[in-house]
């Protein structure tokens, strides 16, 4: 499936150029061919984000949430976004399905194209229709997100329904699947249940059947695991793994935890204050982070290897108020290799030794201080 | 202990029934003694109110000139010759006129409940929902509304459509109908706004949003069943209102046209033959007390078993 929209997408793109392309000479074709080839690879991205920009109009002021962030994934990739709370994990993934409350919320620049279809140029009511059917989403605390009126048949169903076109009856014998799919027994029954009648695990369960209803081709989880017990955790993260495998989706994982990014994710974005300040394939940015705030992140997880007692480091200070971001490194009051240069200006996310490998940092450039 | 821990949990899943809510509203309903005898009244009269006419040997209509004759035509008392609560001053006996106006308050209680819901409900989700100007512009409404004094605005229709086909439909029944449910319908809008406000906060409106529901799915089937509760207690303790303005319309002499008789109308007749013959006010109004205070205690033990934790406030 994954793979024919691939081919077909790579003929259209080779056959015709962008219009916005304007070609006069020889030398301009050339120019506007390779563009082109370049445009056919971004396009077999299944999600580009480009430079996402969500601001919070308050009344104390604007709140730069989202600040010029882009990334892209690939079909059936799972990516890490990871950072400290209130650095803009959530609101990116909300703004990508454009479920930003607003106001106070709006998306004031960037450009979110998935699978070929620039979701901003959307009318709300495509976008709608998008929600759930390509895109799942998952929240963070299943005791909350399910609605204690209506049977969780129903709330698996409706997806579906809505979507699919599918009648009650047959809704409801796909929703029973996905409930044993998601690993809930005597599923049959349990359709009549309500979410009380669930413990919080298995709500999240029951999350995640509702978010794959549609066989979505990106599934947003946005902290899946935070409200659950330990155990849990990894059940659920099993779960949303091999289902995704199963299912072929996409992953956006956002995490505060490095430790669940690292065993999930083919790739990690860290996030600080809004920005992507990192990025990398999960490999190398585990064995060779090239941003102090990554360093800070791993050496604030506890070990196992490490003396009984030990108190768990942090970083020290707290993150810049996003209100007036400064224009310079905006780790760089927390940094302990912050140089002047830091204080000044503010480093792009610029290339590290390995070909996806990306860090926001003067210190980690190929001409900086930190080895 | 292991077989212990299992002997709790088994009997507890057994329990817990899909309409457990619900049922458990009903546990402590039933356990509420004025809510019960409220209920049984009003399922009382609820049946009088459908089956009295076929319960008693007269119509309302029916004047009995035999008694009439045989008292020299004064009102014929209660218990004697063959009219269990008397006559009025024409003949008319007395309990087939109660039972007729069993009739007219419930189909006021209905009626009137049935136009609160189409017009409060719609009104103040969509102020709740949308906010804003939509808020703005439905509330200032529904502060005019609430705050024109009602009896003048009833009359007042009352009197402009008195001679339209309008004010004569259903014995003049109709006009009472539609004139108590325009002026009823703000206490339903601001509590669904109320609630609809606290309830679009929530997560699971957000998870909706997610699966791209849209958002009049979202009102009807995600929010309003949340509110339920709340609004089946507004609309009961919102009949006995209804019934009572129904009453004071009729003792104002508007509304249902003669011969049929309200309560209402029942107690202004008997008002002028108190002292000679009492039993023509006292039934009807033993009728409306029973009717208000049924429907009230009724409404208060829903109130308290559809929500806990209001118990002892409002």
């Amino acid at each position: 499936m994954t793979v024919t929209d691939d081919d077909r997408r790579t003929d259209a793109a080779v056959t015709e150029l962008p219009d916005h392309v304007q070609v006069a000479t020889e030398e301009g074709r050339r120019l506007a061919q390779q563009l082109s080839d370049a445009d056919t690879r971004h396009a077999r991205k299944l999600l580009e984000v480009r430079n996402l920009t969500t601001h919070f109009f308050t009344k104390e002021g604007v709140v730069h949430a989202v600040d010029d962030v882009s990334f892209e994934i690939d079909y059936g990739e799972t990516l890490g976004l990871v950072g400290e709370s209130g650095c803009g994990k959530s609101v990116t993934a909300l703004s990508l399905t454009r479920l930003v409350p607003n106001p106070p919320g709006r998306i004031v620049r960037g450009e979110i194209i998935f699978d070929g279809i620039d979701l901003m140029k959307l009318s709300e009511e495509e976008m709608r229709l998008l929600r759930g059917k390509k895109i799942g989403f998952i929240f963070q605390d299943p005791m909350t997100s399910l609605n204690p009126t209506l049977t969780i048949g129903y709330q698996i169903a409706e997806s579906a329904r809505i979507h699919m076109g599918l009648s009650r009856k047959v809704a409801d014998d796909r929703a029973v699947e996905l409930l044993s799919k998601v690993g809930i027994p005597r599923s049959r029954e349990r359709m009549r249940d309500y979410p009380h009648q669930f413990s919080g695990g298995m709500r999240q369960r029951v999350m995640i059947a509702i978010a794959l209803a549609c066989d979505p081709m990106l599934l947003l989880a946005d902290e899946p695991t935070t409200a659950l017990d330990v155990t849990i955790q990894a059940q659920i993260l099993d779960l949303i793994r091999s289902l995704s495998e199963e299912f072929g989706t996409a992953v956006i994982l956002i995490t505060h935890d490095l430790g669940i990014a690292a065993g999930m994710c083919n790739r990690v974005n860290v996030m600080y204050a809004g920005r992507i300040v990192e990025t990398a394939l999960v490999d190398d940015i585990f064995e060779r982070p090239r941003m102090p705030y990554t360093w800070g992140l791993m050496d604030s997880l506890p070990r196992l290897d490490e003396e009984r007692g030990a108190r768990l480091r942090t970083i020290e200070g707290m993150p810049p108020d996003l209100l007036s971001p400064p224009d310079a490194c905006r780790f760089a009051p927390r940094c302990d290799y912050v140089r002047d240069v830091c204080r000044e200006d503010e480093p792009e996310l610029t290339r590290r030794d390995e070909e996806r490998h990306l860090a926001r940092c003067w210190g980690t450039e190929a001409e900086g201080w930190i080895k | 202990m292991a077989t212990r821990t299992q002997a709790l949990e088994v009997p507890a899943g057994l329990d817990a029934k899909p309409t457990s809510l619900w049922r458990d509203a009903f546990g402590r309903l039933v356990r509420n003694r004025m809510a019960v005898v409220g209920g049984v009244i009003v399922l009382i009269l609820v049946f009088l109110a459908i089956f009295g006419p076929f319960l008693t040997p007269y119509p309302y209509s029916a004047i009995d000139y035999k008694a009439m004759a045989a008292t020299g035509g004064i009102p014929v008392p209660p218990l004697s010759m063959g009219h269990l609560f008397g006559t009025d001053n024409l003949g008319h006996d007395l309990f087939s006129r109660i039972l007729d106006g069993a009739r007219i308050s419930m189909t006021v209680a209905l009626v009137v409940q049935v136009v609160v819901i189409f017009i409060g409900i719609p009104m103040g989700a969509a102020a709740g929902w949308f906010g804003g100007r939509m808020d703005n512009l439905l509330m200032r409404i529904t502060d005019v509304v609430y705050a024109f004094p009602d009896l003048l605005f009833i009359i007042l229709l009352s009197i402009s459509f008195k001679d339209t086909w309008f004010g004569g439909a259903v014995d003049g029944l109709l006009l009472v109908f539609v004139a108590i449910g325009i002026v009823s319908w703000v206490t339903m809008a601001r509590l669904v706004r109320g609630q609809i406000l606290s309830l679009k906060e929530t997560e699971y409106v957000e998870a909706a949003r997610a699966i791209g529901v849209s958002d009049f799915r979202i009102v009807s089937r995600h929010l309003l069943p949340n509110a339920i509760g709340p609004v089946i207690v507004a609309i009961t303790l919102g009949i006995p209102s209804a019934i009572l303005a129904e009453s004071t319309l009729a003792f104002l002499g508007i509304g249902v046209n003669p011969p049929r008789a309200s309560w209402g109308t029942l107690i202004n007749d008997g008002s002028l033959w108190m002292s000679s013959t009492p039993h023509m006010l006292v039934f009807p109004a033993i009728a409306i007390a029973l009717a208000l205070l049924s429907f009230t205690f009724l409404g208060d033990g829903l109130r308290d078993a559809l929500d806990p934790k209001l118990k002892g406030k409002q």
